[in-house]
């Protein structure tokens, strides 16, 4: 597989799986007004995944459409980031990474709206947009909890503690040609680290929560080496289309 | 809007025809006002090409309105009606036309204020109640019933609303 179709597969595989998370809170959220949120939330990020899982199979050009690639494909060919995969049932935990993942992305986004590969570059600049407003929802429920009550202020700390150490694989080349950052197509992602880190560490001091002094979680999603949760992710996500091969609404 | 201008200053019947679709999730704005309706093209074979811009990425009104196009365009004669879904340039709120801000808050819905690209998600400080046109409203969640809308609330007239988020 080309290095082009692994760093896309890798950024629609991010908002797929993120989005399937997203997906468990809808009915299960604090208030009615977060079950559309969150449900808004992952709708967005599933666009921006089949818009980029289409062009993934666009540039394989060996005639894998969305679905193929979002329902077919098993556990060590998805490219996402461990982060985004293991379970959030915790509603602290579910705003802490969506802190961490959104503002990664907003600034991918950013960067990736010069990208030299124009269908990339459109997807990238419309979901921008998007991601400000996910930006701005995980932090103002992180500012809420964490300088609410003692007992949010503890358990959002607990989140942010929980999280943190997954950030490393986001700013991390791993297997990524050099030569895609040559030619303009992918941006490195160590140079996210930056702006990332300063956004996130602002809205924790905002938060009165202390920023976590953890060591990197092993994390190698990116190459198909995944955590105990994603087997059972991808059970539920593509039950229904492998148990009626194409099945349509 | 140069990607514009040239149809929507001498429309043509097909872009007349295509204009007239309404957007299902508001069914009082046509895609025209929204600005979503990019280009229309037609061929002297009665072919009609038609683009269309998405609001946000996974609007799942796009499905509907690409059939309500392939229907309306069909109905009207063209007998090939092909629709295609363009990203760039992103859609803006901005695109939305006076007319369609005015149908929008006759319909109960606040239109969306401008949008201040680049910077933090654009807050809309004083956004006027549709139904009694007080200023003194609070929002009640960010995100509503559909991608493009937030959920307010009118302190005076004590009714909930919807506001169509700059974008």
């Amino acid at each position: 597989m080309s290095a082009h179709v692994d760093y896309l597969l890798g950024l629609a595989d991010d908002a797929l799986v993120s989005s399937q998370r997203m997906g468990w809170w809808i009915s299960r959220s604090p208030q009615l007004e977060e079950d559309v949120a969150m449900a808004n939330i992952g709708l967005d990020q599933l666009g921006q995944a089949r818009a980029l899982l289409t062009h993934a199979g666009a540039v394989e050009a060996a005639g894998r459409d969305e679905d193929d690639l979002a329902y077919f494909r098993d556990e060590r060919d998805f490219r996402n980031v461990c982060l985004v995969e293991r379970p959030m049932e915790d509603f602290g935990v579910a705003m802490a990474r969506l802190l961490v993942f959104a503002t990664w992305q907003h600034e991918l986004y950013g960067a990736l709206s010069a990208s030299t590969d124009a269908t990339l570059a459109a997807v990238a600049a419309k979901a921008r947009k998007e991601t400000a407003y996910h930006v701005d929802h995980a932090r103002q429920w992180t500012l809420r909890l964490g300088d609410g009550t003692a007992e949010s202020h503890d358990r959002m700390q607990a989140a942010v503690e929980a999280e943190w150490p997954w950030r490393e694989e986001l700013y991390d080349a791993g297997t990524l040609a050099p030569e895609l950052v040559e030619r303009g197509i992918a941006v490195d992602p160590g140079t996210l680290r930056e702006p990332v880190e300063a956004r996130l560490d602002a809205v924790l001091a905002e938060a009165t929560l202390s920023r976590p002094d953890v060591a990197a979680a092993y994390s190698r999603g990116r190459q198909g080496r995944h955590t105990e949760a994603m087997g059972y992710l991808l059970a539920e996500m593509q039950h229904l289309a492998r148990s009626h091969p194409g099945v349509t609404w | 809007m140069e990607h514009r201008t040239a149809t929507a200053t001498t429309p043509s019947r097909a872009w007349q025809v295509a204009a007239g679709v309404l957007d299902p999730e508001l069914p009082v704005v046509t895609i025209e006002d929204l600005g979503i309706l990019r280009e229309v093209t037609e061929d002297d074979q009665g072919r009609v090409h038609v683009r269309v811009t998405p609001t946000y990425s996974g609007c799942p009104a796009m499905e509907t309105i690409r059939e309500d196009l392939v229907s309306a365009l069909t109905g009207a004669g063209f007998r090939t009606v092909t629709v295609e879904f363009v990203l760039a340039p992103a859609w803006t709120t901005d695109w939305m036309t006076g007319e369609g801000r005015a149908k929008l808050e006759a319909y109960g819905v606040a239109p969306p204020g401008p949008v201040a690209d680049g910077g933090p998600v654009p807050l809309a400080l004083s956004v006027r109640c549709p139904q009694c046109g007080s200023p003194d409203t609070h929002e009640l969640s960010r995100f509503g019933s559909t991608s493009c809308k937030a959920l307010w609330s009118c302190r005076s007239c004590r009714e909930p609303f919807d506001h169509f988020k700059a974008l």
